[in-house]
């Protein structure tokens, strides 16, 4: 990849500091998403994928802080700007979709009033201008009847048309990177699979870089590019989303497929990870998923696990599973 | 299968018993502004109907699952089943005993303790004030029986230790506590347990750990359980046989192995395919068309009608009732001719 990326994350650090310990929430993660690119971000509740996505579109809530490590946009180091610089990067170059479509959108306005109000904050239209662009934009996103639909307030809508709404709300300033944050768990499947299709047609037709943050592997699976599993605020495993999902090479991340209840179809009982992912206040010595793997040795009990780099390695694991493709479907 | 009923003694008999049994189990509420709005504004009652018209049997030892999206009934049916919620027509009949109906108290009381829940969300379904040893005996505490020994005892059998009994619930994850749930959903002895979502608020380890725990004790104890899940990937698990459920109604019934192969109804089709598939990667699926329509004003009909792909005049006049077809129940008026498609 010799084009920038529209996105790199460098050794980012996000510290809590509490009364009895300073907490990291992430810890040494980087990676990167080009152009075009849809990036998943998976793991379990308490792995710090919400909280990268947050650093990285700086809505950190206090006292958590990126004590070190960079963020750059096209190359720009963003992490590091003033208030009033970063609003101007938030909503016009960096869209967000959040989990909730009912809690993202103001109640008490039209969808029409939102999505103006957000386009000539970014771009410098007419008020005439920005309603044609905005009903344009509830057009693309799958709404039926968008110029009658665009003076109704939020509540007129189901969730399925509300998330549509935010993910309108999110592209209507054509941003260069969307980060959507669990976009469809709290809806139905037959719902979830038309926002993925949908997320995955914008991102193809204008070349936004994505990173789509999800506890769910069926969902990364069908819609991303690229896989970062995420476990204890650190990467686990990053790679090619087949590679990563088929091949997996951390431990954690063999033990996540296993448990999911479609990959064990026919077996009375499912794979099952022992123990659960332990707290931030009390991380294990040396690999923090040596506790639960069944692969730990001396060496993952006293040596943290060794940091991924955004371009190279495949696991953060001193003894990862080796395999590669040739030899798995030999046997 | 096999290993299911021979690890339960004298299963011959026992597998032809009908333990739970629901006909024309119907749901409506009242869902019209208050009194004085409607007078002064001139409007109709607005009457929802949750569930209308379900019918199904839930063999002794096995396990039927529910499936469906929100607004399919799918819960209601649930709390009328342990009787937190009357019907508003037909019955539920749990070991012989008609909840509803029954007159005698006696009889009642004695079959609402064979009959126990657990609920979706383990931080809302335990309460925070009591100590986790009152919160499991007290289904049996609250009739008077022996609570000696039994707390330790259970908190075993769901994987826990028996020091737990002396803690609170939040001193523990959100797996831990389902099996705190499990627990006391087991104190009383059961054998019917009514399992709503119980799993869809925990990651996918920590739920692979609590499905195998039910799993274990469906066998050693030979439990009924009704499960009710939107996950379709679970209920394929864990189902002997499905129900699916579409605006209140089951439009298909059937063992897993058939369902999954040959899905006979239109909805049951789309449902399967909607669903994010761990090998399906940069599969275009056939996208689902609309949404599910107002429960209040249902379409005339089959309500899947106007997102089925399939429908002709007859789907749009006439509700399809559920029938046999080749191994399945189906409501749908095409789904002979759909099979030779």
């Amino acid at each position: 990849m010799s084009e920038t990326p529209v996105l790199s994350v460098r050794d980012l650090v996000v510290e809590i500091p509490t009364r009895h310990a300073v907490l990291r929430p992430v810890d040494r993660v980087s990676f990167d998403i080009a152009r075009g690119e849809i990036l998943g971000v998976v793991g379990e509740s308490g792995a710090g994928k919400s909280m990268t996505g947050n650093a990285v579109i700086g809505l950190l809530d206090r006292p958590a802080r990126i004590t070190s490590g960079e963020v750059l946009l096209n190359g720009r180091r963003i992490d590091n700007l003033p208030y009033a610089e970063m609003r101007k990067v938030r909503g016009r170059q960096i869209g967000m979709v959040f989990q909730d479509p009912l809690t993202s959108l103001n109640p008490l306005l039209t969808v029409g009033e939102q999505l103006t109000e957000t386009i000539r904050e970014h771009l410098d239209l007419s008020q005439n201008d920005a309603q044609e662009r905005a009903i344009k934009a509830l057009e693309e996103v799958g709404i039926p009847g968008a110029r009658d639909r665009i003076d109704s307030y939020p509540h007129a809508f189901s969730g399925g048309m509300r998330q549509r709404v935010v993910i309108a709300l999110a592209l209507c300033a054509e941003p260069d990177l969307v980060i959507a944050d669990e976009p469809t768990t709290a809806l139905d499947v037959s719902v979830q699979a038309q926002i993925i299709a949908l997320l995955r047609r914008l991102c193809r037709e204008r070349g936004t870089a994505v990173m789509l943050v999800t506890h769910d592997m069926g969902v990364i699976a069908e819609t991303a590019d690229r896989v970062a599993v995420m476990y204890a605020g650190r990467a686990a495993e990053l790679g090619g989303v087949r590679d990563v999902l088929t091949l997996p090479r951390h431990p954690y991340t063999e033990g996540l497929m296993g448990s999911a209840p479609m990959a064990s179809m026919g077996q009375t009982r499912l794979h099952q990870i022992p123990g659960s992912m332990p707290r931030l206040g009390a991380l294990p010595t040396g690999c923090a998923f040596h506790p639960r793997c069944n692969r730990a040795e001396a060496r993952c009990r006293q040596d943290p696990a060794p940091t991924l780099a955004a371009d190279q390695g495949r696991a953060a694991c001193w003894f990862p599973i080796a395999r590669d493709r040739a030899t798995e479907e030999a046997s | 299968m096999a290993t299911k009923t021979a690890s339960k003694p004298g299963a011959d008999t026992e597998a032809e018993t009908i333990m739970v049994s629901v006909a024309g189990l119907t749901r409506r509420f009242d869902v019209s502004k208050p009194w004085l709005n409607r007078v002064v504004e001139r409007l109709p009652k607005r009457i929802l109907t949750a569930v209308s018209d379900v019918s199904f049997e839930i063999p002794t030892h096995s396990t039927y699952a529910l499936v469906g999206e929100s607004g399919s009934g799918k819960s209601t049916i649930g709390k009328m089943m342990v009787g937190l919620l009357p019907p508003s027509e037909g019955r539920v009949t749990v070991g012989g005993v008609d909840l509803s109906r029954e007159a005698s108290a006696e009889a009642l009381d004695a079959v609402r303790s064979r009959i126990q829940m657990v609920f979706q969300d383990p931080f809302a379904s335990l309460n925070p004030r009591w100590k986790v040893r009152n919160i499991i005996t007290e289904p049996v505490a609250a009739r008077g029986g022996d609570t000696e020994g039994l707390a330790e005892a259970l908190l075993e059998k769901v994987g826990l230790s028996a020091e737990d009994a002396e803690k609170f619930p939040h001193e523990f994850s959100g797996g831990q506590r389902q099996r705190l749930c499990i627990a006391r959903a087991l104190s009383s002895n059961p054998d019917f347990i009514v399992c709503d979502e119980p799993t869809s608020a925990l990651d996918v380890s920590v739920q692979a750990q609590v499905l195998n725990l039910m799993s274990d004790l469906k066998a050693d104890l030979g439990l009924t359980f009704l499960f009710i899940s939107h996950d379709l990937t679970v209920v394929r698990h864990m189902a002997d046989r499905i129900g699916v459920l579409y605006l209140g109604r089951l439009v298909e019934e059937a063992d897993p192995q058939t369902l999954f192969a040959t899905p006979r109804h239109p909805y049951t089709q789309m449902l399967l395919a909607a669903a994010p598939k761990l090998d399906g990667f940069g599969r275009e699926a056939a996208l689902p068309v609309g949404e599910i329509p107002d429960p209040i004003n249902p379409p005339k009909g089959c309500a899947f009608h106007p997102r089925c792909p399939f429908a002709i005049d007859r789907c749009r006049q006439e509700r399809p009732e559920l029938r046999d077809v080749a191994g399945s129940r189906t409501a749908c008026h095409r789904a002979e001719e759909l099979d030779v498609l």
